[in-house]
């Protein structure tokens, strides 16, 4: 070693300008949100390093799919075209109550509701900061994907987008603790706020007073109220109701209806604009 | 001329860094070391005219992007934990592997707590044992990157 002596200015002054760069940021990002901005910039030079740490797991995935036997393949596609059939015969009947409900609705003249436009995304990476619920999606602003954005699986409400990077975004939770979801239960529409509370399989229901009718197993979807996320899809089940009178509020827990767990493949919604494609 | 040795400190930051956000099985992902505290720990005991509060705090701002974090939250808690490391590293150096483990431990406790308590601050998140888990990891692992590390450095001679 050349020097045993660390050069520049003492330990002391740099410990001191690290931690008021850091609090300066703190108070910069958080309290003043002076790099919404400048997140997407950030974010899209990072990006790189995300995809270099997803190959492993690309590349196992890509083993695995194509290490599969041709039986495999044959029963999934045997299982996929059972399922197919189902669905379509399905959406006959919707396309019928769809244009009987279109026609209600102009006879009621209210608004026609539009099929939505939808990207298909793919899940980059789960977040392992324990303290927020965070994926990286692999869509990003040349997609289209805008903040706030809804994000949904197969089953029902995922989260919105947080930030966009060029190629990929960051999408909140709806299990995050910071996170809320405007809804109703399906059954008698009473409107009813949704909010994470940092676990995948629990959230919880706020500021429900004890004369709610609310059960076990009934079905929260979107109420469309938050501007954010499409009137009618659904969020969660409620799980537990435990009306203490001596609380001011019943505490609700519910759980939620998309597998947030094992998610893969998303849909990007975007409500403002309808489908042009199909 | 590209010599790698010149570049090879980077690289080990940089795969550190790959490997803290590298999504993995819900099962293990509690249990992941913080590949770059232990890193960087590494470095700034063995060359700490190399790697100081600077890189540590630097690093710990492109953690703050890639998780997702209030940016300044990584960077405060690598920045006074370093500080630790960088003002004790002649004794420390001293000590064998073992004890290095232990002292690695209390830094990773106190950098868990850091982060901990400005997230408190900023969002109401709320403490569990889980979040400490990667201390318990960070100590039994340390022994094997402070010896891969330093054949590393030994056999590339990098001052």
């Amino acid at each position: 070693m050349e020097n045993i002596f660390i050069r520049g200015p003492s330990l002391n002054s740099r410990l001191l300008l690290g931690v008021a760069l850091s609090l300066s940021l703190i108070f910069l990002d958080h309290k003043l949100n002076t790099f919404s901005s400048a997140r997407a910039l950030l974010n899209t030079l990072v990006s790189p390093l995300q995809y270099a740490a997803n190959l492993p797991s690309e590349m196992l995935n890509w083993t695995t799919t194509s290490l599969t036997t041709q039986r495999n393949l044959l029963q999934e596609n045997a299982k996929l075209t059972r399922e197919n059939l189902l669905l379509r015969e399905q959406l006959q009947t919707v396309a019928f109550l769809s244009q009987e409900n279109a026609h209600l609705r102009a006879l009621l003249g209210s608004d026609e509701k539009d099929e939505l436009r939808k990207l298909v995304a793919e899940v980059m990476a789960i977040d392992n900061n324990p303290y927020s619920h965070q994926i990286v999606i692999n869509k990003g602003t040349i997609d289209g994907v805008y903040e706030g954005q809804p994000v949904l699986d197969e089953h029902g409400v995922v989260g919105q987008v947080l930030h966009v990077a060029t190629t990929n975004s960051r999408v909140l939770l709806i299990s995050d603790i910071t996170h809320a979801v405007p809804t109703r239960i399906q059954k008698n529409n009473v409107q009813l706020i949704v909010s994470g509370e940092g676990s995948l399989t629990e959230v919880t229901l706020e500021h429900v007073p004890h004369s709610t009718e609310i059960e076990v197993g009934d079905l929260l979807i979107t109420s469309g109220l938050g501007r954010v996320f499409p009137e009618g899809y659904p969020v969660a089940t409620v799980s537990r109701v435990i009306r203490d009178e001596s609380r001011p509020f019943a505490q609700i827990t519910a759980e939620p209806v998309a597998k947030l767990d094992r998610l893969k493949y998303l849909l990007l919604l975007w409500p403002n604009e309808s489908d042009d494609e199909s | 001329m590209f010599q790698l040795r010149h570049y090879l400190i980077g690289l080990s930051i940089l795969l550190a860094l790959m490997l803290q956000i590298m999504p993995m099985p819900i099962l293990v992902d509690p249990y992941r070391p913080d590949w770059l505290l232990l890193v960087i720990a590494y470095w700034c005991l063995a060359l700490p005219n190399r790697v100081s509060i600077g890189v540590a705090f630097f690093n710990g701002l492109i953690l703050d992007i890639l998780l997702g974090t209030t940016l300044g939250v990584h960077s405060l808690a690598m920045t006074v934990v370093v500080y630790i490391l960088a003002v004790n590293y002649q004794r420390l150096r001293n000590y064998s592997v073992w004890q290095q483990a232990i002292i690695v431990g209390v830094i990773g406790a106190l950098y868990h707590l850091v982060i901990f308590w400005m997230l408190r601050l900023l969002t109401d998140v709320d403490f569990q044992f889980e979040f400490l888990w990667p201390v318990f990891t960070g100590m039994l692992i340390w022994p094997w990157i402070f010896g891969l590390l330093r054949k590393l450095r030994r056999q590339f001679k990098i001052t």
